[in-house]
């Protein structure tokens, strides 16, 4: 790719804890990252995943290293600094769908425009849009709890993608659903990367659902083991 | 942003209506209790201070005796001459006017209408000296007290009980099994602290004493003291002139007393002041309790919602987002109990302030303080929670279950 790419790790550490009981999450990570791919993250439990995508979302700094995301160094910035670029260019998908009850399925997904203070018509207008991205455009004034596990994933990503980001974090996104509505998540966020240009990156440890991704690193033991290019589908 | 933090605030309130409510019943109660009580005493001061203000400004009265009763064993202290009343108009300077008072009760009769009443024996001075005002006929001419005709002024209660719906002025009514002329009614002026002001019948003196008690001593003298002077100093001067004309020997207790109104007037504000703000001050303590209790409320909301503050984090609210959105919540839930409190005590003043006799006064001041201050522990019990809420790290916030 002759891009730059949108995010760079260069000698990744972390360490949680402090002495003797002194953890090493991560033992030096080089990762990039180019802007437009679907990345898969996968490996085992305690290998250094989920660390790396706290760091990539901007929720946590590496003890070590590099960070550059889109040519910012991410480790110098401090905690509201970090919530601004995640309000900016980051779209974050959870595996408990982590929607406010009680919260109709359009204020859920104005939440992000909220903070950005846009006006009533915008958030309307863009959370309308986004819903209507996901297929749920009739469903915009029902709660979560009555809504389905599927569907409720949908609202989180059109939470996620209503600031049109640069990039969306999955973490286990299909981790609480049946093996249909994974299909069905993931088809989405795979038109969401073609037809927006989304970078996805996405955390799991079923095979099925990597195979979706243009690219699968392999963690193992905090270091990167391999990184496994497809051919751009 | 704080519009923003405004709109989340109302949603969250909005969610947990219930829970709402209660947490700032305890700002409402205590609001309530203090408006209330600040607005019934401020009522119950300015009743006091009123009826003082109908015996007169700056006057002094003189009594034989100490204090208001005439006290236990012992000779009765002497009543005062006619001579004294001259006396003190001559040789004592800044007096305006001064009145004396011979009192007598008895039973007055119209028409086979009952009312026992008090008869207050004056002059004409009396009037200057307590600016009562005739509603209807006129006061008694020097020559009627000079002779101690048999005419009458009658108060408003009087007139009631024995005239009804009849034109008293010029009637005859019969007061102590003696015939005399109505020629005035005084203007209302109400219940008093010392009963009912229109509750007299108002003759000249010399007829009051020659007919009812029998000798030509005064019990009473009002004396009015002219603006430009000060009243305690003229009290000083005639206390000296009537221990002389007493003849009360040096270091013996005088065998009269001076009642300053003024002084009067001050020491009872005072007394209803104090006991206002005693009430005041229990009734702010509940106020406190109500912000404890939002701060209660606040902190197990703020546990109770730490996913939902991590998906805020996640999402891109900043710390300061966070704080502000408990923050406001906190004010906003004050502020409603606030301004439902205000109300109540609205309704409870207007509902109380007659049974306890006192007028009520809306006293815009009391109800902007207690707002403001209901405000203001939204601010200190909210700013804990909040902090607590915006420091949460957002990883352990989303992993919380």
């Amino acid at each position: 790719m002759a891009d730059e790419p949108i995010i760079s790790l260069r000698g990744v550490t972390k360490v949680y804890g402090e002495g003797p009981t002194a953890f090493q999450a991560l033992k030096g990570i080089d990762l990039d990252i180019a802007q437009g791919d679907f990345v898969a993250v996968m490996g085992p439990s305690g290998s250094g995943k989920s660390t790396t995508m706290n760091i990539l979302g901007c929720l946590d700094v590496p003890s070590g290293g590099a960070f550059l995301f889109k040519g910012r160094h991410v480790e110098t910035l401090d905690r509201d600094q970090r919530a601004l670029l995640r309000r900016r260019y980051l779209g974050f998908v959870f595996q408990g769908f982590n929607l406010l009850s009680r919260t109709t399925a359009l204020e859920n997904v104005e939440l992000p425009l909220l903070y950005r203070g846009e006006d009533k018509k915008t958030r309307y207008d863009m959370g309308m849009a986004a819903l209507d991205k996901v297929g749920l455009k009739p469903w915009w004034d029902h709660t979560p709890a009555e809504l389905s596990g599927g569907q409720q994933q949908r609202v989180a990503i059109a939470r996620a993608i209503v600031t049109q980001p640069d990039v969306l974090l999955a973490d286990e996104p299909t981790g609480n659903l049946d093996s249909e509505r994974s299909v069905e998540i993931m088809q989405l966020l795979t038109d969401l990367n073609r037809n927006s240009g989304i970078t996805v990156l996405m955390v799991t440890h079923e095979p099925d659902m990597a195979a979706f991704a243009r690219t699968i690193v392999h963690f193992k033991d905090g270091l990167v083991e391999r990184i496994e290019a497809k051919a751009a589908a | 942003m704080l519009g923003t933090t405004i709109i989340l605030a109302f949603r969250a309130i909005n969610r947990h209506k219930l829970r709402s409510f209660l947490t700032t019943l305890g700002i409402i109660i205590g609001v309530a209790a203090v408006v209330t009580m600040v607005t019934l005493g401020n009522g119950a001061t300015a009743a006091v201070r009123e009826q003082i203000s109908s015996l007169g400004a700056n006057v002094l009265q003189l009594r034989p005796g100490q204090g208001f009763g005439r006290g236990g064993g012992g000779p009765r202290p002497p009543d005062f001459k006619e001579a004294d009343l001259t006396a003190i108009q001559n040789q004592l300077t800044g007096v305006r006017a001064v009145a004396p008072i011979v009192q007598s009760s008895g039973t007055a009769i119209y028409e086979g209408n009952n009312w026992s009443t008090t008869v207050y024996g004056t002059t004409s001075a009396y009037s200057e000296v307590q600016q009562w005002k005739v509603a209807e006929g006129r006061l008694f001419m020097p020559e009627e007290e000079e002779a101690g005709k048999a005419v009458c002024v009658i108060g408003n209660t009087v007139r009631t009980n024995l005239f009804q719906n009849n034109e008293p002025v010029g009637q005859r009514m019969r007061i102590k099994g003696v015939s005399c002329q109505v020629i005035g009614v005084l203007e209302t002026r109400g219940q008093g602290g010392f009963g009912d002001q229109d509750d007299v019948v108002i003759m000249p003196i010399r007829f009051v004493q020659r007919r009812f008690t029998g000798d030509r001593d005064v019990s009473q003298i009002m004396v009015a003291v002219d603006d430009a002077y000060d009243t305690s100093t003229v009290q000083t001067s005639l206390e000296e002139l009537m221990r002389e004309r007493r003849k009360i020997k040096p270091g013996a207790e005088d065998n009269f007393n001076v009642f300053d109104t003024k002084q009067i007037s001050d020491t009872l504000t005072g007394t209803t002041t104090i006991l206002t703000q005693i009430v005041g001050a229990v009734a702010a303590i509940s106020l406190l309790v109500g912000g404890i209790g939002i701060m209660n409320i606040m902190l197990v909301s703020v546990t109770e919602r730490t996913r939902e503050i991590g998906i805020r984090l996640a999402i891109g609210a900043v710390a300061r987002e966070v704080l502000m959105q408990f923050l406001v919540e906190a004010i906003v839930l004050s502020c409603l109990g606030g301004l439902i409190g205000l109300f109540l005590a609205l309704l409870a003043s207007i509902a109380i302030a007659p049974l306890m006799q006192v007028p009520f006064l809306f006293d815009v001041k009391v109800n902007l303080i207690a707002f403001l201050f209901s405000a203001a522990i939204g601010v200190v019990f909210g700013y804990f929670p909040a902090r607590r809420a915006a420091g949460l790290n957002p990883i352990d916030a989303l992993r919380h279950e």
